[in-house]
């Protein structure tokens, strides 16, 4: 189940998108979140979904890939969809049967909920899968920086999250083979009353947390060994490269943000 | 208990862009009371095999037949615990594993969940303790307080705890000093001659498989491509570099004295002291020849 | 003579200074290392050899006696110039890789030392050249081997340019192609570039390659000598727990079944000559 999920993930690639500098699609998703909201018709909805095919058909990321791997958020999508079809009333009638009257107004709402829930979706996606999570962290700790004077430790934030983004796997892994060697030994996770499930996973945080707290200090020797001394003094191996294309990316954005608003009514 | 794996093939992350697919047509059989060892490269599929054994995985194709019960993809898991029951496994650095207030409890963990009495899993840890030779009064100590050998030796007690039929060890001597890893290794083989257990050992360590061994499977890319006893195996050096294995040493040794005396030796040297008895007997018969 | 990079003179270290019963952990151990020597320092689990290592690195300090190195008096003062001149590989090939990915490992000691970019970049690709690892630059430590990592760990502390690479039971938890791809990379390394070497290891046949092996014994220095010196106590070791190299064992084996081997063989070649001599001898 969870290895088909691709929300978080990173395909690496060589796209358009992919080599675009991180900070410049940090703010672009920012910028989208935002525009999202000034479509209000059907042809700026329209217009909103042609535009984000376009960055996917940029990022080369497959198009049933990226639908198949986003199904549980399909059913969110769904439920939305029906809650706007049963409960908004206005328009014409369309069509009843029995108890449920399906309104003009309450299947363009929740046609034009589900675009704006679709195309958040795909676009904060192609963010992540065409972004490596270092990269992000990159992005954020420079796009932050100015937040230092107010003594925000965005140095600290930054490092903290690469590391813990670099042990995600490393940590997996380990959850599994404990959870392995303690089904092993015959302990049961994930069946009977919830109170036997509880004192199951005892046998699985225990361990877990013992070898984080090993690996936690194994880590803070080598990097006080290797010389980290906190963030003052320290220079940077890896330096953005803000190029034409990311600014040729957000005037884009800017201009689609000006159709959209000659559209709206 | 006979283990009997038919056609088994296994992919990770099964109809997803990430499918990997690990084991391909894999049939092996293990005869109930042999020593197998399942050697291979890293990333060969021996760990997919292992986990095979006792249904902590099953298979995506084929089946694995251990005792009477056959699984398949389609087994439910209410069946696996009693496999699990008699198939033991000792896990790469299973001091991971620990986790109780003291090493009793944790001793007792396993044969508890299988529904053996207090008094009984109790008794079973007091013996085993002194089995693998730790001291008495470890038990009532908190398993974090051990050294990273006697946690070893714990851990292992843990799985032997169970009395299993079939006990499947995975690399577990990695990590420890020479002296505790021929400790472990010759206590497993007296428990596999004195219980008369089923034993499977992964391991990267020719010497090991050579030495204690008395059927061995080599893994390569997924795929079991030969078993045979170990002076077949190990004496067959081509076959060997071709899966990316190196010979054990003694043999080494004995394919460079044979080179550089320009003689044969009558038979294969799986231990340091089959080498330095037939090298004994080369040197003998050169003698009485003269 | 040869500069003196590292020394302890009558280092005693206890983690319980106030329970007189317990053992220390280390006990009025001396020696010293002359620059462009390697050094094996072996010992069974639980002989004091990790402690020593974090003496050696200034994470802990002796009750009695002197640490010194690179001809500093190691305290807090001096702890973080020594730590620039020297690197240092752990045993767990997962707890000490930093970065995201090989790349950013190798460049964190540099960054942390305020080395500027286009210098890290050069440093980066070089080190990463001499552990032979310069394909893997944007590889995730997930997707790397145990030895792999080991390796990308020596580069990282190659890229300050150290005099002193201490390698901490760097390859205890590796399987053999792995342990053998690292003794193969500080093989090269010495030879090329003269490097001096530190490696605490419990592997006798890695000891063997060293110029000079320090024998540790419940937190004392047992011997110490050249390897065909320690070797020759033959039984001795064993009782330690540790293990005479394959070709050493052999040699006794041989003498017990009655052939009369006369020398002290550390390599399989060796002893295979020998044999041969005596044998065509006949």
């Amino acid at each position: 189940m969870m290895e088909k999920m691709i929300f978080g993930r990173f395909i690496p690639g060589d796209s358009f998108v992919h080599r675009m500098d991180p900070r410049a699609k940090i703010l672009f998703v920012f910028l989208f979140i935002a525009i999202v909201f000034v479509a209000n018709n059907t042809l700026t909805y329209l217009l909103l979904l042609a535009f984000t095919f376009f960055v996917v058909f940029l990022s080369k990321i497959r198009l049933y890939f990226l639908v198949n791997g986003l199904k549980p958020v399909f059913i969110l999508l769904i439920f939305t969809f029906m809650l706007h079809i049963f409960f908004t009333k206005g328009g014409d009638l369309l069509f009843s049967f029995g108890f449920v009257e399906v309104y003009e107004e309450g299947l363009r709402q929740g046609i034009f909920i589900s675009i704006r829930f679709l195309v958040l979706v795909f676009i904060t996606s192609i963010l992540t899968l065409t972004t490596s999570p270092i990269s992000i962290t990159d992005g954020i700790e420079v796009l932050l920086g100015p937040f230092k004077r107010i003594k925000l430790p965005v140095h600290e934030l930054a490092l903290m999250m690469s590391i813990s983004l670099r042990f995600i796997p490393t940590l997996m892994d380990e959850t599994g083979k404990i959870l392995k060697a303690q089904m092993a030994r015959g302990s049961d996770i994930g069946s009977g009353p919830l109170k036997k499930r509880i004192k199951a996973v005892v046998p699985l945080l225990i361990p877990l947390f013992v070898s984080a707290f090993k690996r936690a200090e194994d880590l803070a020797t080598a990097m006080e060994v290797r010389g980290y001394r906190g963030g003052e003094g320290r220079t940077r191996y890896r330096q953005l490269d803000w190029r034409m294309r990311d600014t040729l990316s957000l005037l884009m954005l800017v201009g689609f943000t000006a159709v959209l608003w000659y559209f709206r009514t | 208990m006979d283990i009997l794996l038919q056609e088994v093939g296994y992919s990770y992350a099964m109809n997803t862009p990430f499918e990997k697919r690990a084991l391909h047509n894999v049939n092996i059989h293990i005869p109930s009371g042999s020593y197998t060892a399942i050697i291979g490269h890293t990333g060969s599929g021996k760990s997919t095999v292992l986990q095979h054994l006792n249904a902590l995985l099953k298979p995506t194709e084929g089946s694995v037949v251990i005792g009477e019960q056959q699984v398949d993809a389609k087994t439910k898991g209410k069946h696996l615990r009693d496999i699990r029951r008699q198939v033991g496994i000792v896990f790469q650095f299973p001091e991971q594993q620990l986790f109780d207030e003291t090493v009793l409890k944790d001793i007792m963990f396993g044969p508890l969940n299988y529904g053996v009495s207090e008094e009984e899993a109790s008794r079973r840890a007091h013996e085993l303790v002194e089995q693998l030779g730790l001291p008495a009064d470890v038990l009532e100590k908190s398993p974090f307080d051990l050294s990273g050998g006697q946690m070893r030796r714990v851990a292992i007690a843990g799985v032997l705890a169970m009395e299993p039929d079939v006990l499947v060890l995975d690399e577990p001597t990695a990590g420890l000093d020479p002296k505790g890893r021929r400790e472990i290794m010759d206590l497993f083989h007296e428990l596999h001659v004195k219980k008369g257990l089923t034993t499977v050992l992964v391991t990267h360590s020719m010497e090991d498989a050579a030495r204690y061994a008395d059927q061995v499977a080599i893994m390569h890319q997924g795929k079991c491509v030969a078993t045979g006893e170990p002076k077949d195996i190990f004496s067959n050096e081509e076959q060997l570099l071709d899966y990316r294995l190196e010979p054990p040493r003694t043999i080494r040794l004995q394919r460079k004295f044979e080179e550089k005396m320009g003689i044969k030796l009558d038979s294969i040297s799986l231990t340091e002291e089959a080498l330095a008895k037939n090298l004994a007997l080369a040197f003998l018969e050169g003698r009485e020849a003269e | 003579m040869n500069s003196i990079i590292m020394s302890f003179k009558d280092v005693t270290f206890t983690y319980t200074p106030d329970d007189q019963s317990v053992r220390p952990a280390v006990a009025d151990l001396s020696f010293s290392i002359e620059e462009g020597e390697w050094i094996a320092l072996v010992g069974h689990n639980g002989s004091g050899k990790s402690t020593i290592a974090k003496l050696m690195n200034g994470l802990l300090f002796p009750q009695a006696g002197e640490v010194a190195a690179m001809n500093l008096t190691m305290s807090e003062e001096s702890l973080w110039d020594i730590r620039s001149q020297m690197g240092m590989v752990f045993q767990n090939p997962d707890n000490q890789f930093v970065g995201a990915t090989v790349q950013d490992d190798v460049a964190f000691a540099l960054e942390n030392n305020g080395v500027p970019h286009e210098e890290m970049v050069v440093r980066v690709k070089e080190s990463l050249r001499q552990v032979k690892m310069e394909e893997f630059l944007d590889h995730e430590p997930h997707h790397l081997s145990g030895g792999q990592k080991q390796r990308v760990a020596i580069a990282g502390a190659l890229a300050l340019r150290p005099r002193l690479l201490i390698l901490d039971e760097a390859t205890s938890m590796l399987d053999p192609q792995g342990r053998m791809e690292v003794i193969e990379t500080i093989r090269e390394l010495r030879e090329e570039t003269g490097l001096t070497v530190i490696s605490i290891t419990h592997d006798l046949e890695e000891a063997a390659l060293a110029d000079r092996i320090i024998v540790m014994n419940a937190g004392r220095k047992h011997k110490e000598g050249t390897p065909e010196e320690v070797f020759l106590t033959g039984n001795e070791l064993t009782t330690l727990g540790l293990d005479l190299p394959f070709a050493m064992r052999m040699t006794h084996l041989l003498r017990e079944a009655g052939v009369q081997v006369l020398g002290e063989h550390m390599t399989e070649d060796e002893l295979v000559e020998e044999l041969w001599t005596f044998y065509s001898k006949k």
